[in-house]
């Protein structure tokens, strides 16, 4: 394909929608870093945190826990079956992970300090503090996890082996540090017992992130794998797609069960503080909704497709799974938040401007690596390690 | 050494560092006995904001002419402190218009500090003085410690482009570093509302006035136990919560809320850390298997599916 065929191969409707969006988002950012948080955000005194850590941390973190599900499952439980999965939930957590830091430095006041917890001063007693440690060491494991496949693409044979094995022990690594700090974005709150509204604080909060990590993981990867086997037709076709749907069951078999535990644990969450009176008020509704429709709905929808061996309903209830976590995280930091202040917090544009535009270069950053490398298929130069 | 043996001592160590740790916070929670406070007995406060004055001019914060001051319309919102306003006075009208109460909002300055227990680069210290004083050096501007306060006190620079800083009440540690010197809005205040001195003492004297006039103060030293305890307290004629003050926040202290679970998590991940280092030597045992034996290679294989089935 010479030079010009390659520039026009690249006219398509999601590169357009893309370009739109960097064209707006990448000023957006230069006006964050120049003229600082003042005037590019909605936030105050009393809303010190926005979207930026509601949804760019939180929810990117969250589902970017495929990699711990399926690094646990492949690698450590011996589920070589999944094979097929784990490239791919690799890339999407080390992308993930890479591009919440990023979305984080808009929203630290002085982003140039970044690696100060790690370097300058060390704040011990802080859950903040365990998660930058972790965010840095976990991006570190995730970044071997998924090196063969960048070796493999630059046909280093040598390093390519090296880094294979070095992997497990990075799984091994990154699945004791991702649930750490799964559960410790929970624990952040811990902090706030006078903030959250006390149907979202619950001491459990710790335990409650991690269980709905582990969902988000399953669901997510199932997610995934149906946009991109829908993308990148060409490299999937010759799969065995019963196999494919199978596990795909099986994921959403574990995602069911995860549910079920989630919502027993945070039934007990309720019942310990006894704040049943307040399911018949405006925010009981709304966790009355997160729970049956976001959790116990596809509880059922995901062992209705195990049942009836049904692959489009337990893809589609994954979909729902995860927006119903992507509710939570910010129901808890955003509309749970500061429930009682007078001053409530919604985003300005411009904040909305840079969580789309840092989401569209990961997605376009995913692509990029899937179009060039063995993520989705077999390298077919190199014995698969399976 | 048998394994009894071992498991004793193990046990032993482990458990004496415990109870050292423990030790060490109790010491921690009553270091700062001997520090600073002030009590601010709202029923002398008349709303002259002098004290806004005075905070402004000493921290060098933008100000106004000290007759600007006594523009009562600002008392028609409940106001919070800012980048550049380190305290402010309210009023409240708890029982009917004519009987305002006025009451002075700044760092409470707590002796188990949450700011303190939040940040990650450590950038809080609570003096021997009783102070909580800010470093802005290592400051990186994430505002957790914003979000930890009970008492919504930090503020943050949003309109410092590069060099944005959290700001709140010093305690005007330089003065009270002085001997016989005390806070710019303590020296300013033209009634009896603001005491400073030994914590101890103040308590002793709070006490003292609600005992004597128990029909002029609700019996309850506001700051005395709240959140485990503060530097600044606040005596009132009616109940705190019509005045401004969560009285909903507890006597434990906020850093406690955080404390167990960065222990079981460092516990957690010790533990949990061996049994998957074992499985990792099986996975790579496994895949040793199959490359280092090539003749080996459909042997490999049959494991693996053994390994399904099972």
């Amino acid at each position: 394909m010479s030079f010009r065929e390659y520039i026009r191969s690249n006219f398509t409707i999601s590169n357009a929608l893309a370009a739109i969006i960097l064209a707006v988002a990448i000023p957006v950012m230069f006006y964050r870093l120049v003229y600082g948080l003042g005037p590019s955000t909605n936030l105050t005194d009393a809303n010190p945190w926005g979207i930026w850590i509601g949804v760019d941390i939180l929810c990117g973190i969250v589902l970017a826990a495929g990699g711990l599900v399926m690094g646990t499952m492949y690698y450590l439980l011996g589920m070589k079956q999944y094979h097929r999965f784990i490239r791919p939930a690799i890339l999407t957590s080390l992308l993930g992970y890479v591009f919440a830091v990023i979305a984080l430095m808009f929203d630290l006041g002085r982003y140039y300090r970044l690696p100060y917890p790690m370097v300058v001063s060390f704040g011990m007693s802080s859950i903040m503090f365990l998660i930058a440690w972790h965010f840095a060491l976990y991006i570190v494991a995730l970044f071997v996890e998924w090196s063969p496949a960048l070796f493999e693409w630059l046909n280093l044979r040598k390093l390519r082996e090296f880094f294979s094995k070095l992997a497990v022990w990075a799984t091994v690594f990154g699945v004791i540090i991702a649930g750490g700090h799964q559960s410790a974005l929970g624990a952040l709150y811990l902090v706030a017992p006078g903030k959250l509204h006390p149907l979202w604080y619950s001491e459990l909060l710790p335990v409650f992130f991690l269980v709905s990590a582990i969902i988000a993981g399953l669901s997510i990867v199932i997610v995934e794998s149906m946009l991109t086997h829908k993308v990148f037709k060409k490299q999937v076709e010759h799969f065995d797609h019963t196999e494919f749907d199978t596990l795909t069951i099986n994921l959403g078999k574990g995602a069911s069960a995860g549910l079920v535990v989630y919502f027993a644990l945070k039934m007990f969450g309720l019942a310990h503080s006894d704040k049943w009176d307040l399911l018949n008020t405006g925010y009981g509704y709304l966790f009355m909704f997160e729970m049956l429709v976001f959790v116990l709905l596809p509880a059922f929808l995901f062992a209705y497709g195990v049942r009836y061996k049904n692959v489009g309903i337990t893809r589609w209830t994954a979909v729902i799974t995860v927006i119903g976590i992507v509710i939570n995280r910010i129901n808890t930091s955003l509309i749970a938040f500061n429930w009682n202040a007078p001053e409530r917090y919604y985003p300005l544009w411009t904040e909305v401007a840079i969580t789309v535009g840092v989401i569209t270069m990961g997605v376009l950053t995913f692509r990029w690596i899937v179009n060039r490398m063995a993520i989705l298929y077999d390298h077919p130069d190199y014995e698969s390690m399976h | 050494m048998d394994r009894r043996e071992f498991l004793k001592r193990a046990a032993c160590i482990s458990g004496a560092a415990m109870i050292g740790r423990r030790e060490a916070f109790a010491k921690e929670a009553n270091g700062h006995s001997e520090g600073y406070g002030i009590l601010v007995d709202t029923t002398f406060c008349i709303g002259c904001r002098r004290c806004e004055w005075a905070c402004n001019e000493w921290n060098k914060n933008p100000n106004k002419r000290i007759k600007d001051f006594e523009d009562k319309k600002v008392f028609e919102t409940v106001r919070r402190t800012h980048a550049a306003t380190f305290t402010v006075v309210n009023r409240f009208n708890p029982d009917g218009d004519n009987m305002p109460v006025y009451v002075k909002k700044q760092c409470m300055h707590c002796d188990n500090p949450a700011c303190l227990s939040a940040c990650f680069v450590d950038a809080f210290r609570k003096t021997e003085k009783g102070a909580v004083l800010y470093n802005p050096d290592v400051c990186v501007g994430c505002r957790y410690c914003m979000v930890a306060c009970p008492f919504d006190i930090p503020a943050y620079e949003y309109n410092e482009p590069f060099t944005p800083k959290v700001t709140k009440c010093t305690f005007c540690f330089d003065r009270i570093s002085e001997e016989g010197k005390v806070p710019a809005c303590v020296e300013i205040c033209p009634t009896e509302t603001l005491i400073f001195g030994r914590r101890e003492d103040l308590l002793t004297l709070a006490h003292e006035r609600i005992r004597n006039n128990p029909r002029r103060y609700i019996n309850h030293v506001y700051g005395e136990h709240e959140v485990g305890g503060t530097s600044w307290m606040y005596l009132s004629s009616v109940p705190f919560e019509k005045i401004g003050l969560r009285t909903d926040l507890g006597r434990k202290p906020i850093p406690d809320m955080s404390k167990g679970f960065l222990f079981m998590t460092k516990v957690f991940e010790v533990i949990a850390a061996w049994p998957l280092v074992f499985a990792a030597f099986y996975a790579l045992s496994k895949i040793k298997d199959r490359y280092h034996k090539p003749g080996t290679l459909t042997k490999g294989k049959k494991t693996d599916e053994n390994t399904i089935k099972s």
